[in-house]
């Protein structure tokens, strides 16, 4: 769970965050509801998690509340993992 | 009955979540034709001020140039009021096609077609030509009338870091495998007021096969030398494929909107696109109007060029009085405050001061990103410009933030 925390952390600063913006962004740092990633480009995150992790996120699944942290993202994809 | 009391608090709960979020839109009436100086009922039910006019989109003043006037009343005239009709049974009159040549050529584009609006243009022209083997992929700041078009459309979609030419490429590189690529842009972004390089779009799309599509509603009659938009100021009139834009803005303010490009593209939202397909045609008084205007503005660039200079004067004044703006050099001049609060009490004594002015605040802008949006016009005269800056510099000094940066406004007022 924390080598999928520190890649999806990975991600997340890599597709999200500006290089000269000086935000610190953590795995409980809050994505959506902070403004960081918005619904429209939380597609990207979504496509990432399934192809890295061949799951399938369904639309009912991958709310703003469940991917509103890394450690929230994580906790659903390990779901899927089982 | 069907509409019950256990229905109307689930309605009523809505709007009170709304309100203590602090979001809710006041209602705010005009008691006078658009214009720099008008008349307005605010709050509800107050007897009138005549305040100055600073955040219309009325960018080359001409929602009520008599010209413009003349025309509409011409229009209606001889073409009447209204079709009673869609575009393709009985609803396009000569002057839709005049215009819609007129539009064409003023943007540099192969053909033209008109929308109800340009919100209509933008949902309808993904799902037209795009399907499920092709990819859209848009700055992440693109207006939300075009966010809601690609998601009615079934061809997949990514976003860009905003203006990031090195994501953008990524992104390109990441879905060369697609049947097409389409890039989604402003011209103007309408919060922020700057332009998207479409210079580097241009050279991108053509390195990795893919079309351009730009919003030019709040660039198209004043941006460029000779006001064409976003690509003649770049350079690149040849090198984007669709545009769309609004007559409700520097066009005359009324409404309607249209896409505007290569000709197959137009084709498709001819034959496809739903706004169009099943919404009214754009009645002949504005039509008319909107023929007037592009007239207007292809025959002399006096109105952009005024309103380019009321930028640079009025951009001048707001630093020398210590307001901190986002640099740039369109007519959307955003006073940066952070703090929706601040803005929200700042725009509210500037009212008191007779400057009309909203402050913006998320979700409209990114959190921590408050700002009042100052709009500019080819109808401001200096003196109005003048009057708004000793505003803004009386209005800044009771709040303390005259000469701040950002890290000192937060530190002050917290974001």
């Amino acid at each position: 769970m924390d080598k999928m925390k520190e890649v999806v952390l990975e991600y997340v600063i890599d597709e999200y965050i500006d290089e000269d913006d000086d935000e610190e962004v953590g795995v409980d740092s809050p994505l959506i509801s902070s403004g960081i990633v918005d619904s429209f480009s939380m597609v990207s995150l979504k496509r990432f998690l399934e192809n890295k992790y061949k799951v399938r996120l369904s639309d009912e699944e991958a709310t703003p509340e469940a991917f509103d942290t890394v450690t929230s993202i994580c906790s659903l994809v390990q779901k899927h993992l089982g | 009955m069907a509409y019950s009391e256990k229905t109307r608090d689930v309605f009523t709960g809505e709007i009170v979540a709304i309100k203590d979020k602090g979001l809710f839109k006041e209602k705010r009436f005009i008691c006078s034709p658009q214009d720099a100086e008008i008349t307005v009922e605010y709050p509800e039910g107050s007897s009138l001020s005549k305040v100055l006019n600073f955040c219309a989109n009325n960018y080359l003043g001409l929602s009520s140039h008599p010209d413009v006037v003349k025309a509409a009343h011409e229009g209606l005239d001889a073409r009447g009021y209204g079709m009673s009709s869609v575009r393709f049974i009985c609803g396009t009159q000569d002057i839709h096609r005049e215009l819609q040549d007129k539009v064409s050529k003023f943007l540099g584009m192969e053909d033209t077609l008109l929308f109800p609006s340009c919100m209509d243009a933008n949902s309808g022209v993904f799902e037209a030509v795009l399907g499920q083997d092709d990819v859209i992929i848009a700055d992440r700041l693109i207006h939300a009338s075009l966010v809601d078009g690609i998601r009615l459309c079934s061809a997949e979609y990514d976003t860009f870091k905003h203006m990031n030419m090195k994501h953008l490429r990524k992104k390109l590189e990441l879905h060369q495998d697609k049947r097409t690529r389409m890039v989604v842009t402003d011209g103007v972004f309408s919060m922020d007021g700057d332009l998207a390089p479409l210079d580097e779009m241009v050279a991108l799309c053509n390195e990795y096969d893919a079309m351009l599509l730009v919003d030019e509603s709040h660039a198209s009659g004043f941006i460029g030398k000779t006001g064409r938009g976003t690509h003649e100021h770049f350079g690149v009139i040849d090198g984007v494929d669709i545009i769309t834009t609004t007559f409700g803005k520097g066009l005359g303010g009324a409404s309607g909107g249209c896409v505007s490009g290569r000709k197959e593209i137009v084709e498709l939202c001819r034959q496809k696109a739903r706004p169009y397909l099943f919404s009214n045609s754009l009645a002949p008084p504005i039509v008319n109007a909107s023929i007037k205007v592009i007239d207007l503005i292809s025959g002399s660039t006096e109105r952009r060029d005024k309103l380019e200079w009321n930028t640079e004067y009025f951009r001048k004044g707001m630093e020398e009085a210590g307001l901190n703006i986002r640099p740039g050099e369109t007519p959307i001049v955003p006073v940066m405050l952070y703090n929706a609060k601040l803005a929200n009490d700042m725009a509210r004594d500037m009212y008191a001061e007779g400057i009309y002015v909203i402050g913006f605040f998320f979700p409209v802008v990114p959190a921590g990103a408050a700002r009042i949006r100052v709009q500019l016009s080819a109808a401001h005269e200096k003196e109005h410009l003048d009057k708004c800056v000793e505003a803004f510099r009386k209005v800044g000094e009771k709040y303390g933030i005259l000469g701040l940066g950002k890290s000192e406004i937060i530190e002050k007022y917290g974001n």
